[in-house]
């Protein structure tokens, strides 16, 4: 059997605020396999994106045990074995998309000629060649959050981290980014966990949702997509898709009632 | 140029109500003299003579212009009447006041925003320092570096670093803090060290921070130089001319002083704020 890319059991995570303590994740269990496209989907306050920056070592669990790539999160983050994708695109404003795009490069100390030919080759991965040498400002909203991915995928790391990086993007927009998402998910073999709280979106993307729920957050249902691995957008309209939301649908009702 | 008619609007404004100032203010002195002489005074004389008196009560306009345009066009730049000799003497000590200043209130900055101890330690001082009234501080500066030794340009610029240190300390940790939480949690993504953190995202984004403290710091520094100029017995400087005019009752030799260290400011402010353009268009912030 093949030791999953992520692996969480028993992960607690309780925040200490003023006035009580805030039980953010409780008795998460879950396994990642590599190649794996897995949504996180759930109301506000469910802990999707708690769990996502516990991956990624920006928060620490108070208990259970948690493994990226077989080693602690603050290792695997050393080890480089991630990109993360925030919710805005985050540019800096005084960098060119090529510079942005460096910005890791140069902390991790790559050559500068190897650096031009990343920033080339992650710029036609998320169809951005050509705009190198603009400045974030001069670029769409979309543009600037596919800037950012590339930013992500610039260096070697096999697991994609993204926190809602959709969510600020009208449905058009998005629509398009999930599509080109998936063709970058299938030319890479990512791992690619994606915090939503979109459930078509889920749907459409997803290997493997799973469903979250809040007060205390905790994972109410993982449901693995038999849909195939090349989606059309227009898969939307299938009976499969429409019963895996629905299903999806239904787990957020419950874990809102209980 | 649509902004040309209001401005001379109130340039006109300021001028006339000078101009009135200045004969009211300087007609007992008009009338002194007339009743001395035993002569009676027309309105038309008493205007005459309260704008061309030697020792003015308020100097006008012209005189105050016309004593700029003798001491700095008309005198050679190296005669001791010269404003350009002054202003030069005043400016130096201003520059090297306002380096010092900058680079103490950036290293301040630095220190309190990666520092808890020195932000509790240093921050209350730096604030306390600001509160004793630097007329009350210059002199004992200048009186204790003379003790030691040191005079001249030194004094100055360091009770002119005195006043500049600080906006810019303010502004600078303001600056360096500007970042939020979203990109500093990048910067951990990559596990950036603090030295990248500090180089890459940190320093970046204090720019227009740091432009607007220089600015108010460039202003402080001249305050700072003419103030140390006053009590020094320096007979060189802006602040030296200044004494030296209210000492003699020289009102328009004060005006025109004054009027060229304002100017000296305002062309400082000017300057800070073209590099400030120049850096930020550079740096891609400014469109």
């Amino acid at each position: 059997m093949k030791k999953p890319v992520i692996d969480a059991s028993g992960v607690n995570l309780t925040f200490q605020t003023k006035d009580a303590p805030v039980h953010a994740l409780k008795d998460v269990n879950l396994q990642i396999d590599k190649g794996d496209f897995v949504s996180f989907i759930g109301p506000s306050g469910c802990g999707k994106t708690t769990l996502l920056r516990c991956i990624a070592a920006l928060e620490t669990p108070t208990g259970g045990s948690l493994t990226v790539n077989g080693l602690s999160p603050d290792e695997a983050r050393k080890a480089r074995s991630y990109g993360y994708v925030f919710q805005a695109a985050g540019l800096y404003p005084w960098r060119t998309i090529e510079k942005n795009i460096k910005l890791p490069l140069e902390i991790m100390g790559y050559p500068k000629a190897e650096m031009d030919e990343r920033v080339k080759r992650v710029l036609d991965l998320v169809d951005l060649s050509g705009f190198g040498k603009k400045f974030p400002w001069q670029l769409s909203g979309g543009m600037q959050q596919r800037a950012s991915i590339a930013r992500a995928l610039a260096f070697d790391a096999d697991i994609l981290l993204m926190d809602e990086p959709f969510g600020a993007l009208d449905e058009i927009v998005r629509d398009k980014l999930n599509e080109e998402l998936l063709k970058l998910w299938d030319r890479t073999g990512k791992t690619i966990c994606f915090v939503t709280h979109s459930i078509p979106e889920a749907v459409y993307l997803s290997t493997k949702i799973v469903v979250m729920s809040p007060r205390p957050g905790r994972i109410t249902d993982v449901i693995e997509s038999p849909l195939p691995r090349e989606r059309p957008l227009e898969i939307r309209d299938t009976p499969e898709f429409i019963e895996i939301a629905h299903r999806v649908r239904e787990g957020l009702r419950e874990g809102h009632n209980a | 140029m649509k902004n040309i008619l209001p401005i001379l609007t109130v340039l006109l404004v300021i001028v006339a109500v000078w101009y009135a100032a200045a004969i009211k203010m300087n007609a007992p002195w008009t009338y002194a003299q007339a009743e001395r002489a035993g002569t009676e005074v027309t309105f038309s004389e008493v205007v005459r003579d309260t704008l061309a008196q030697e020792r003015p009560v308020l100097p006008a306009p012209h005189q105050v212009a016309q004593e700029l345009w003798d001491t700095t066009v008309m005198k050679k730049v190296t005669s001791k009447r010269s404003l350009v000799f002054h202003g030069w003497v005043t400016l130096s000590a201003t520059m090297l006041g306002f380096a010092i200043g900058t680079t103490a209130g950036i290293l301040l900055a630095i220190g309190i925003t990666h520092n808890r101890a020195m932000e509790l330690g240093v921050m209350p001082w730096a604030i306390a320092s600001q509160t004793i009234p630097i007329l009350a501080i210059a002199p004992m500066i200048i009186v204790v570096l003379n003790s030691m030794g040191i005079s001249g340009l030194i004094p100055k610029s360091i009770i002119a670093a005195y006043l500049s240190f600080f906006p810019v300390a303010v502004g600078m940790v303001k600056g360096l803090r500007a970042p939020d939480a979203m990109q500093l949690d990048l910067m951990r993504t990559y596990s950036a060290s603090d030295a990248q953190t500090f180089w890459k995202l940190r320093l970046p984004s204090s720019m227009p921070y740091l432009f607007a403290s220089l600015k108010v710091g460039v202003a402080a520094s001249l305050v700072g130089t003419i103030v140390a100029e006053l009590p020094s017995g320096a007979t060189r400087g802006l602040g030296a001319r200044l004494l030296s005019g209210s000492y003699y009752g020289q009102t328009i030799q004060i005006w025109s002083a004054l009027f060229a260290a304002a100017l000296l400011a305002a062309s400082l402010v000017i300057i800070v704020g073209v590099i400030e353009k120049i850096t930020l268009r550079r740096m891609g912030m400014a469109v």
